[in-house]
């Protein structure tokens, strides 16, 4: 194997790897927004499931279990709860009070920070200054959930098969994603929400509902991503960065990948390289700070591009950002 | 047919908003196999009263009674379930999904979604009512008319026994609303009761049964079509009589105001919107501006006042008594400062002309912000014409604070027209000033602009209504396709002449 192309599938799996909390941050994002709610607050909402999440797996261990699955499963339920909560608190004041939903989105990016923060440290304090997972759990969330050999595969096995669990779990949610919106009926009904909810309240669909629910499980599958930063890129430890802007980040993929489940499979990959691309591409004269703004360069243009060729598949929810009151004109 | 059994009965249906009393104490009766018309001024509560039917809104007081029992309509899915579908006047679409997507919207159907099967029962009901859609198609690739077709669609898919439509004309070309008035027939003879709401008295004659006639939130009453006549549905309507005819009087001594010479305005993609049109519009005279919906109006109007860029052409403007000057290239501010005054009522009235959160008098300004003193804004002048609009144009709303954004459409409008009409201008260009006013308004602004022609303000005014443009202008200008089709001496042409310089070119079919 040449010595470019083991450079180029470690980036890959490195890409991947900072990728996959992405790809939950968008999907979550992607769910809320086609219910036409502009949830600017998934930095908060991913740190304060990184927190809670950590915290869920941390407690189990200490309490003696010793169950991967099991570890896995609360980190999963502990962090979409934690973010499920905070898109209610969203929820309520966008839906219910009709607050204005970019001022409501970032006082939740504040204040979820905040709290993921706090609770983060407090833990950390009182469990001596050092919260961590054991050796024997840390692999149910890092290594790969396929067998030796299917890794050991030239070329490919690394990339297709040596990733963590929640890769493959953000593939199917990927999916399952893309059929729901496009072929269910559930589905119709929601994007026609985020369309236009004066068409699907005239049609008898139940718009606040459809809006609740999107939004408060999308903001629980983000903080899903905030959980699998800490436990898998952040090794399981925390510390005072947490998360250092991956949910900006989800939010500017959201538009990138426009709205679409499957196109964030790959766009949160090549986010992902981006993140990277500093450690291992590095050029003299280049700060690092210049490679970090790659992500939202290409969203820019992005934008750029598909505003100029005016595609009306390719645009966001109609009223994406817009409050609902049925008898205002 | 069961005669004792009315299809819908409303009994004393009363509705407020906040201190207004949009419907009070309504009764009506509507049989299977028959068309209702809905008559009524503006802001008279006919929407209102139907949205109640559709479980948009509901009632504060009063039954409604669907077959002879009482219902309580609490949302549009228990609607549907009584059979009671409604077209909206402003299509309740999502543009991005095909027709069919839109019309299995809402249905609790059993089973996963099928859109095959869906599609294939919305090609039967097009065949049996000749209508003329794919259902695989894009709402935005399609036309006015066949959108709302795609609404009407919807409403039989789901059953609907009982169809309110809301001004379903007001957007449709004469040939579009034969085709849906035969579409309508067919439903009534099909056994289906149908309501229809509209402000033009020909098309109640032309379509419906029986008329009931609504002012100001009150029941005036229901005639039968065939023992009525348009005078006396236009007196149930406004309560008093009002002249048919509109004043005319002629100018003495008409001067060239505005001559626009071989205007070509190009849109987005390149294609050409005004192609070498040419005239002459005279200070002093009304010149009304005729055409099928998107023939170039708006282009026309927005390239004179420099709101659109002209690809050729001059338009020479010859203000009061001074050399004429070109107002191609300048910017909608330089016209007016070369001592242009243009006054333009758009044709969205809320989305370009006002300020929807503001009341009547932070609208005024918006004219006026730069008379000011300084950095600070003068208030008095602007409330006071806000007080003389309100007073002369009876516009109804509580005080001039109150955000036009909560004014019933008609009152919208006049606040508009008031504003552009008090900046003294000496050219005036109106687009639609009149739409979706009742006659009585109308009127006003007949007045309105006849006055300013007396003054020697030449006045454009597109319109939509060919009896109106008759009456009321000088001259007419006929566009079609872009491209003026002929110019027409009002007081001696006829409404025939005028329909074929719109649909024809020089003696030949005009394309679509």
């Amino acid at each position: 194997m040449s010595n470019f192309l083991s450079l180029f599938l470690a980036l890959i799996i490195a890409a991947i790897t900072y990728g996959t909390p992405l790809l939950f941050g968008t999907l979550g994002e992607i769910l809320t927004e086609k219910s036409g709610n502009l949830n600017l607050g998934v930095e908060g909402i991913m740190f304060m499931g990184g927190a809670l999440g950590l915290g869920g797996v941390f407690y189990y261990e200490k309490a003696g279990g010793a169950s991967g699955f099991a570890a896995v499963g609360i980190g999963i339920l502990c962090a979409f709860l934690a973010g499920a909560l905070a898109s209610l608190i969203f929820s309520f004041l966008t839906i219910t009070l009709r607050a204005n939903q970019n001022v409501t989105g970032l006082a939740l990016s504040i204040f979820g920070t905040g709290v993921g923060q706090f609770v983060g440290e407090f833990m950390r304090v009182r469990e001596n200054g050092y919260i961590s997972i054991g050796n024997h759990l840390k692999g149910f969330f890092q290594n790969s959930p396929f067998p030796g050999f299917l890794q050991k595969i030239p070329v490919v096995g690394g990339v297709l098969f040596g990733n963590s669990v929640f890769f493959y779990l953000g593939l199917i949610l990927a999916v399952g994603m893309f059929v729901f919106l496009n072929r269910t009926r559930a589905g119709l009904y929601l994007r026609s929400v985020g369309e236009s909810p004066a068409t699907a309240d005239a049609a008898g669909i139940p718009v606040e509902r459809y809006k609740y629910l999107a939004t408060v499980i999308g903001g629980g599958v983000s903080a899903v991503g905030g959980m699998v930063y800490i436990m898998t890129i952040a090794g399981c430890v925390w510390n005072h960065e947490g998360l250092s802007g991956v949910g900006w980040l989800a939010v500017a993929l959201v538009i990138f990948c426009m709205w679409r489940p499957l196109a964030a499979i790959w766009g949160s990959v090549l986010f992902g390289a981006l993140m990277i691309l500093y450690l291992r591409l590095v050029l003299p004269f280049v700060p690092t700070q210049l490679y970090k703004i790659l992500p939202y360069v290409v969203t820019v243009i992005v934008l750029i591009v598909s505003s100029m060729r005016n595609n009306k598949e390719k645009q966001p929810p109609a009223s994406l950002g817009l409050a609902y009151f049925r008898e205002d004109r | 047919m069961e005669h004792s059994v009315c299809a819908i009965e409303l009994q004393g249906i009363t509705k407020r908003f906040g201190e207004v009393v949009a419907n009070d104490g309504i009764d009506l009766k509507l049989n299977r196999g028959e068309i209702l018309s809905l008559l009524g001024e503006n802001g008279s509560g006919k929407t209102t009263l139907m949205n109640m039917l559709s479980g948009i809104y509901f009632p504060d007081e009063g039954q409604i009674f669907v077959n002879g029992e009482p219902v309580s309509i609490r949302s549009p899915k228990d609607a549907f379930a009584y059979g009671i579908g409604m077209i909206h006047q402003h299509y309740k679409l999502v543009d991005v999904f095909t027709a069919a997507e839109n019309i299995v919207l809402g249905l609790e159907e059993p089973g996963k979604l099928d859109i095959k099967a869906a599609e294939a029962k919305v090609r039967d009901i097009c065949q049996r009512y000749g209508f003329d859609i794919d259902p695989g198609q894009k709402i935005y690739d399609m036309s006015v008319s066949q959108k709302q077709t795609v609404e009407i669609v919807k409403v039989l898919y789901r059953g609907a026994e009982i169809l309110i439509l809301d001004e379903p004309t007001a957007v449709l070309t004469p040939q579009e609303t034969d085709k849906l008035f035969d579409v309508l027939r067919a439903m009534k003879a099909d056994g289906k009761a149908i309501v229809i709401i509209t402000h033009k008295l020909h098309e109640v004659m032309a379509l419906s049964d029986k008329v009931a006639v609504l002012r100001k939130g009150k029941y005036i009453g229901t005639v039968n079509t065939s023992e009525t006549n348009p005078q006396a549905l236009t007196d149930m309507m406004v309560g008093h009589a009002v002249t048919l005819n509109i004043d005319r009087p002629q100018y003495d001594k008409p001067v060239e105001r505005l001559t626009v010479k071989g205007l070509t305005v190009l849109d987005g993609e390149g294609v050409k919107k005004l192609d070498g049109v040419s005239f002459t519009a005279m200070g002093g005279e009304i010149l009304g501006v005729a055409g099928i919906a998107g023939s170039g109006q708006k282009e026309l109007l927005e390239a004179i006042s420099g709101l659109c860029p002209v690809a050729a052409g001059e338009i020479a403007y010859t203000p009061e008594g001074r050399e004429p000057s070109n107002l191609v290239g300048k910017t909608p501010m330089q016209i007016k400062k070369a001592g242009v005054a243009m006054a333009f009522v758009p044709e969205d009235r809320l989305g370009m002309g006002l300020v929807g959160s503001m009341g009547m008098t932070g609208n005024m300004m918006l004219r006026s912000w730069k008379k000011g003193p300084g950095v600070f804004l003068n208030r008095k002048d602007p409330n006071e014409l806000a007080l003389r609009v309100w007073k002369e144009l009876e516009v109804v709303t509580p005080s001039t604070d109150f955000p036009v954004r909560r004014m019933s459409g008609g009152n919208v409008q006049k606040v508009l027209v008031g504003r552009e009409i008090a900046s003294a201008p000496s050219v005036l260009m109106t687009a639609y000033a009149v739409r979706g006013l009742d006659i009585n308004t109308s009127y006003t602004i007949y007045n309105l602009l006849t006055e300013q022609k007396m003054k020697g303000v030449a006045v454009i005014y597109v319109g939509e209504d060919l009896d109106v443009l008759l009456e009321l202008c000088d001259r007419i200008l006929v566009l079609c396709g872009g491209q003026v089709s002929g110019v027409v001496d009002a007081r001696s042409a006829t409404k025939e002449q005028i329909g074929l310089l719109m649909t024809r070119l020089g003696g030949k079919e005009a394309e679509a």
